[in-house]
């Protein structure tokens, strides 16, 4: 749109690559350059994840860590929807609960560690109730916001044609805020797999977070912690990618007129 | 003030000394004194005035959305307390659903009915406003013109007593209005429901309606009611059409100098 | 009673009864490990009196705002260029998308190994965390202005220095200013998950310390109440900022 050539289409394909490809090249010569023992070089790190792969340990870990993303994930989805819907629908309520919310919000899940290990132990389910946590806040907000954004013009309608307050609730608010409702569970999801991350280094004993971290203190072993990072970084892509794949369906279109 | 009563037809509507004071943060607005109609069974009326003189208000108390602070509006002797399918509203077309299909929206009020005769039905009005071949179609891909047929059928498909317009050609260009004006009055024929139609655009009214209620200023009742005597098809450039017209102005520009 | 403040009185008195319940259940609890919200006023009080309080709560302060005014210089300049040539975005977007779901914390080894063990691995991931959505944000808000402004720009003459500096810059302001605001909250998350594992001082170290020299849990909870505090005052302040009558323009639906 601001430049003046426009690019062809096969240029979105050419220049990523170029872009990789550049930023391999630095890596590489600059680990060679500074002649460093520690980090690793793109190929050190190819044949980390391989051997990561033979162990098993790297389908293992990457099962792990999407088990709990899924768990507290769906957790907060479950809770935060029907939340956010009655906060959204009830302005009242929602004047009320909202300051707790923006006060709890910037508490870093990882503050909460000692209070979850306290409440839960060390185990399966602190990761999972932090996870759970830090996705809650932006599934209410965009429920909240979702359902208060939805034109008068269609609640009127509802009501014209004779539906109750909960008809009129499932078959024009819902339907009209979910567009606003993906997208906080879009970004509630990128956030799930950040705190994943951290809750593994600190609570558990598998996993792409804690791979991080021994990998580092049982040996130094720079190598698998990049691989780890890359893992990290390519899965949580692949599953903000399935979600963009849900704003295609038609009858949610509709809601995503400008978005890239 | 006075309305001509209706002896002949049946009354459908009638809205008496109708009173609207809107309060906020302690200040009060009256938008309507003393509104006064009757509207007949099968009727096309009309209500003009100038923008924010309180036309849309008195139509969504007709409709139920809004109390009157005094006063009674009564459909069919009885008084009307609330929002009921058996008076639609149609806004312009922003009011269609767009998660739904063509076939959703329409059969979107018919959700009491068996399949069969909700098929029927919404094959009948997509058939009726022309939107066949559309069926499947999102209201994103249709134009400004096809989206209001589309609210229109969906008003039509519950078999409404009475339907309520306000302003609904508005967004659309000219030449799409009058083409639309035309659909709308060809659907009336068939329908024969009890049309209230709201609009500043006075060529409009005198187009479509038995009768124009014209409005006056802030606060607002009716002025003067004028009968539009001349058959369907009426034709713009006729002598008649232009007195009652012109008339219609002039009574507008009275209500200017208060 | 001026309209505004019975706005308060509702929330105020939630909060009111959430505390009360707090307290109940505390006292009900058969172990006295989790803190009420007596206990945990008593910690904040601890902590004045030790001068613990203003020293944690700056260490941390100062951490976030080093980090996220770095991030800021460099990555909404950057954001801007890239966002304004389609074929600087092509090239970069796929590998920001890859960097973006990494956690800071996932860096705290290399952070430790370049950096070692102190302020500046803190700083160091805090730029990290703010970078990349401050990049995305500003490349979006260029992306999203209207091509009439531009040309409009181009029509009076404008150079190209111009163009940047008097139609594109105001014209995202709006949308970076709310980046900003969204960004320095995240900031305020890591610089809490940074301190509980890589540095000495501020208030994450404070928590994980509490708990690790002596089980002292209501200086734990008294650090997130007082991490929470903060958290959002700094966002109220962000948020009177968008208010400010310049950028006014941009909000229409407030």
């Amino acid at each position: 749109m601001n430049s003046l050539a426009q690019p062809a289409k096969w240029e979105r394909w050419l220049w990523p690559l170029v872009a990789a490809a550049l930023l391999l090249l630095l890596w590489n010569y600059s680990v060679a350059w500074t002649r460093t023992k520690v980090f690793p070089s793109p190929l050190a790190v190819e044949r980390g994840l391989a051997e990561l792969s033979r162990k098993g340990l790297m389908w293992a870990y990457i099962g792990d860590s999407l088990r709990r993303v899924a768990l507290g994930f769906g957790a907060a989805a479950a809770v935060g929807i029907p939340l956010g819907l009655t906060l959204g629908w009830y302005p009242a309520v929602n004047q009320v609960v909202n300051p707790v919310l923006q006060m709890l919000r910037p508490i870093s899940p990882i503050a909460w560690i000692p209070v979850a290990i306290l409440m839960f132990g060390v185990g399966e389910t602190t990761p999972v109730f932090l996870i759970f946590l830090s996705a809650l806040f932006p599934i209410v907000v965009s429920c909240v916001s979702g359902v208060s954004g939805v034109p008068a013009i269609f609640r009127r309608a509802g009501r014209n044609f004779g539906l109750t307050a909960p008809q009129l609730l499932a078959r024009v608010v819902f339907p009209a805020a979910l567009p606003q409702i993906l997208v906080g569970l879009r970004i509630a999801l990128g956030i799930a797999w950040l705190v994943m991350v951290a809750a593994e280094m600190i609570a558990v004993d598998s996993g792409l977070g804690y791979l991080v971290i021994d990998a580092r203190n049982s040996g130094k072993r720079y190598d698998l912690v990049v691989a780890a990072m890359l893992l990290i970084g390519l899965i949580g892509l692949a599953l903000d990618l399935c979600f963009r794949r849900l704003r295609e369906i038609r009858s949610i279109r509709w809601g995503f007129r400008d978005e890239s | 003030m006075a309305v001509p009563v209706m002896t002949q037809l049946e009354t459908k509507l009638s809205a008496e000394h109708i009173h609207m004071t809107f309060t906020r943060d302690g200040k009060s607005t009256p938008v309507l004194n003393d509104v006064n109609l009757e509207v007949a069974k099968g009727e096309f009326l009309c209500i003009v005035g100038p923008s924010g003189c309180g036309k849309s208000t008195l139509l969504s108390a007709i409709g139920g959305f809004l109390s009157p602070t005094g006063g009674e509006i009564r459909i069919d002797g009885e008084t009307v307390r609330g929002p009921d399918p058996r008076r639609i509203f149609v806004f312009q077309e922003r009011g269609v659903f767009p998660w739904l299909t063509v076939e959703g929206n329409i059969e979107f009020g018919l959700f009491k009915l068996a399949r069969e005769e909700r098929a029927r039905r919404v094959a009948h009005y997509i058939k009726m406003v022309g939107l066949v071949g559309f069926e499947k179609a999102y209201p994103a891909e249709l134009s400004g013109g096809m989206k209001q047929r589309l609210e229109v059928a969906r008003a039509l498909a519950v078999n409404p007593d009475v339907l309520l317009l306000d302003e609904p050609f508005g967004a659309l260009d000219s030449i799409t209005r009058l083409i639309m004006r035309g659909e709308l009055l060809r659907i009336w024929r068939e329908e024969r429901n009890t049309v209230i139609f709201v609009t500043h655009d006075i060529d409009e009214a005198v187009q479509l309606a038995d009768r124009v209620a014209v409005m006056s200023g802030r606060p607002a009742n009716i002025q003067k009611i004028v009968n539009i005597d001349i058959p369907h098809p009426r034709d713009i450039s006729a002598p008649r059409y232009l007195e009652l017209r012109n008339g219609i102005l002039e009574q507008l520009g009275l209500a200017h100098q208060i | 009673m001026p309209h505004r403040l019975i706005g308060w009185l509702r929330p105020i008195a939630f909060v009111a009864i959430l505390l009360l319940l707090w307290q109940f259940a505390v006292s009900r609890s058969s172990t006295h490990l989790l803190p009420g919200p007596l206990e945990t006023l008593g910690g904040v009080a601890d902590l004045v009196r030790h001068g613990l309080l203003l020293k944690y709560v700056t260490a941390s302060l100062f951490r976030v705002t080093w980090g996220f005014f770095l991030a800021a210089v460099s990555a909404i300049p950057l954001g801007l260029m890239i966002g304004w040539y389609r074929r600087a975005e092509m090239a970069l977007n796929p590998l920001i998308q890859i960097f973006r779901p990494i956690s800071p914390l996932a860096w705290i080894p290399l952070a430790i190994l370049w950096f070692g063990v102190g302020d500046l691995s803190a700083v160091f991931l805090i730029f990290l965390s703010c970078f990349f959505p401050l990049l995305l944000t500003a490349i979006n808000a260029v992306q999203r202005i209207p091509s009439v402004y531009v040309n409009a720009g181009r029509n009076f003459g404008l150079s190209p220095a111009g163009v940047v500096w008097r139609v594109l810059y105001p014209a995202a302001l709006p949308q970076l200013i709310t980046g900003l605001r969204i960004t320095l909250g995240v900031a305020w998350i890591v610089v809490v998950a940074a301190e509980m594992i890589a540095v000495n001082s501020g208030l994450g170290f404070l928590i994980v310390d509490a708990r690790n020299a002596g089980n002292r849990y209501d200086l734990v909870v008294a650090g997130m109440a007082i991490i929470g505090v903060i958290g959002l005052l700094l966002d109220q302040g962000m948020r009177s900022l968008e208010k400010a009558k310049a950028l006014r323009w941009d909000y229409s639906e407030d």
